[in-house]
């Protein structure tokens, strides 16, 4: 471990005991500076969420109806995997969740099977299992609202949200 | 916060006996198809004094309204009358009533005496000059008015019809607000018709379809206030709720009481797959009753107990089965084009009524219970969810519409496809469960 890295890795850890609790958007704000060009906890910083969620990529697509995971879904898992191997400080919740089209109901089935396709591979990949939860709201939360096929498919998605970290 | 229900006591007077009687030949025959409303007539009540005058005035409106919203009766406005009702035991001037073409008079009288309210009316069947059925009286608090005109209502309906009414009935449904990625859901509860909300749960959590027990005191719903889908069941009256026992990381929804209320059967995800169980809500035990890697939800009992008609995926696409009340081999039953859900059964056991989806469009229907003679009613963007009238001649279901503005609502159509109407909320509205009739 070279010292650069070594010291973002024992400012993170600073920054994740002066956490009182396991709120994800507290581990993802940026942490105290100071320590060279990289800042722990910001997105520059490969043991930080932010560094998860937007350049491992935090989120895979779906086809319509399906949980089937795309090559370009597992390629993306394949990067979550190898950084939860990393960091084996986190927790993860994949929560599943498809467009507006379909029931309720079956919705909520269909992001539960979206959600439990993500957490397989990542259990295939060497995560382990009792790391990582999940959770579906069907059509509940959509993150884009237009009624087309180009916002269905980033609505027909599972999320992995990291949820804190063993030493809370 | 919360408001408690106010418990209300209706009190049922028979003037002169039976409660029912068939007198005249007026009768609107609703399996015939009723492509002509009946024209009727609802002088305003008469009132026994000043303090009843404006009870007197509303109750005949909502009388009126009740009926008029059937699509069924047509109201003939008090514009055309030529008889005035001062009194209520005066007779009736029929001539004056077949001239403007009024087929039914109902006629009432209302006394307040302190919180007390009494509803006095009578149904004619102005062509032959007869009272149809008898005279009869409700008694209860004046806050109830509303409620003492919907019994009315129901009466002059089932007194035309041969059929139960609907109107005393109350609605579950989720309140909502806000655009679509930020929705907040609040359980709410009204009168059929949209009068009377009340909220039961505040909007920290999603919460989704609410469903009434048979006798009508409880709802059961979906929160997600412990971060997981799990079922509540909440006392009405009380607006207590209490959480239904759960298996650690597992999901629980699309919950419905059995007929006889001591049980529900519902949906459980374990391991990203969805079955059907069923809980003994005196013991918290529960049973499997489905085990496939398909998706099995949405269950609902036929009215007598027997069997459970659900949807699962396992041709591939959503479609409906029926299968026995305890688990066993299914039966599909949706055979058309598109995707099946949502089924619910017919308070009378005759029919289904379910969610269809179809080249980009969305449909209630209805259907036999062997699949056969499938109707659809409406078409939208977005149908879901319907629910029965305590009669199984109306559907309430949730419409939304689409876009960024995208907003739900509810709707009601009658099972004939007609009179298709949206019911008034606050906000928006949607996963409606339509209650039973009151007591």
């Amino acid at each position: 471990m070279n010292l650069l890295s070594k010291a973002a890795a024992l400012g993170a850890l600073a920054l994740m005991a002066a956490c009182t609790n396991n709120d994800p958007s507290a581990l993802g704000g940026g942490g105290p500076g100071g320590t060279g060009a990289l800042v722990p906890g910001s997105p520059s910083d490969p043991r930080s969420p932010a560094y998860f969620q937007q350049t491992v990529g935090d989120r895979v697509l779906f086809e319509v109806d399906q949980s089937t995971l795309t090559p370009a879904a597992q390629t993306v898992l394949q990067g979550q995997a190898e950084w939860l191997l990393a960091n084996t400080d986190f927790m993860a919740t994949i929560e599943g969740h498809a467009d507006e089209q379909g029931t309720r109901e079956y919705n909520l089935a269909l992001g539960a099977r979206r959600a439990n396709a993500a957490r397989e591979y990542l259990i295939s990949r060497g995560v382990a299992g009792n790391r990582l939860q999940t959770v579906s709201y069907g059509k509940e939360r959509p993150i884009e609202i237009c009624s087309t096929e180009e916002c269905y498919s980033k609505n027909r998605r599972a999320v992995t949200v990291l949820t804190g970290s063993t030493l809370g | 916060m919360m408001k408690l229900l106010t418990s209300l006591f209706v009190g049922l007077t028979l003037m002169s006996a039976p409660v029912y009687a068939q007198s005249g030949p007026l009768r609107l025959e609703l399996d015939q198809g009723i492509i002509e409303p009946l024209p009727f007539a609802v002088p305003s009540f008469v009132p026994d004094g000043p303090a009843a005058t404006q009870y007197a005035q509303d109750i005949s409106r909502v009388v009126a309204a009740d009926l008029t919203g059937t699509g069924l009766f047509r109201e003939i406005s008090s514009d055309a009358f030529i008889s005035r009702v001062s009194s209520f035991d005066a007779p009736v001037q029929f001539a004056d009533w077949k001239a403007i073409n009024a087929e039914a008079l109902v006629t009432g009288a209302v006394n307040v005496s302190g919180n007390r309210l009494t509803v006095r009316f009578r149904v004619w069947d102005v062509f032959s000059g007869q009272e149809l059925g008898n005279g009869l009286q409700f008694a209860g608090t004046t806050e109830g008015w509303r409620r003492m005109a919907h019994k009315v209502a129901d009466q002059v309906y089932s007194r035309i019809t041969g059929e139960g009414g609907y109107f005393d009935s109350r609605v579950a449904f989720v309140s909502e607000s806000g655009p679509k990625d930020q929705r907040r859901k609040r359980l709410a509860i009204m009168d059929y018709d949209g009068a009377n909300v009340q909220y039961l749960t505040d909007s920290a959590a999603i919460v989704l379809a609410p469903r009434f027990s048979p006798a009508g005191d409880q709802l059961l719903y979906t929160s997600y206030e412990t971060g997981q889908p799990r079922i509540y069941v909440l006392d009405v009256g009380r607006v207590k709720r209490q959480e239904l026992p759960t298996q650690e990381g597992t999901m629980s929804f699309s919950p419905r009481f059995s007929p006889d209320g001591r049980s529900i059967v519902y949906s459980l995800t374990q391991g990203g797959n969805t079955d059907l169980w069923k809980m003994d809500l005196a013991s918290g035990q529960s049973v499997r009753l489905t085990n496939t890697p398909a998706i099995e939800t949405a269950p609902s009992y036929a009215p007598d107990g027997s069997r459970i008609v659900f949807e699962s995926d396992r041709s591939g696409t959503p479609q409906l089965y029926i299968m026995p009340a305890n688990g066993g081999e299914p039966t599909r039953i949706s055979f058309g084009q598109g995707r099946y859900g949502t089924p619910v059964w017919s308070p009378r056991g005759d029919l289904i009524a379910f969610t269809k989806q179809n080249k980009g469009r969305f449909h209630i229907g209805v259907m036999r219970t062997d699949g056969s003679e499938e109707r659809l009613l409406t078409a939208s963007f977005l149908d879901e969810g319907p629910t029965w009238s305590p009669n199984g001649r109306v559907i309430m279901f949730t419409r939304e519409t689409q876009g960024a503005s995208g907003r739900s609502a509810l709707y009601s159509v009658d099972i004939s496809g007609r009179n298709l109407r949206p019911v008034r909320t606050p906000d928006g509205g949607s996963d409606p469960s339509w209650g039973p009739l009151q007591n």
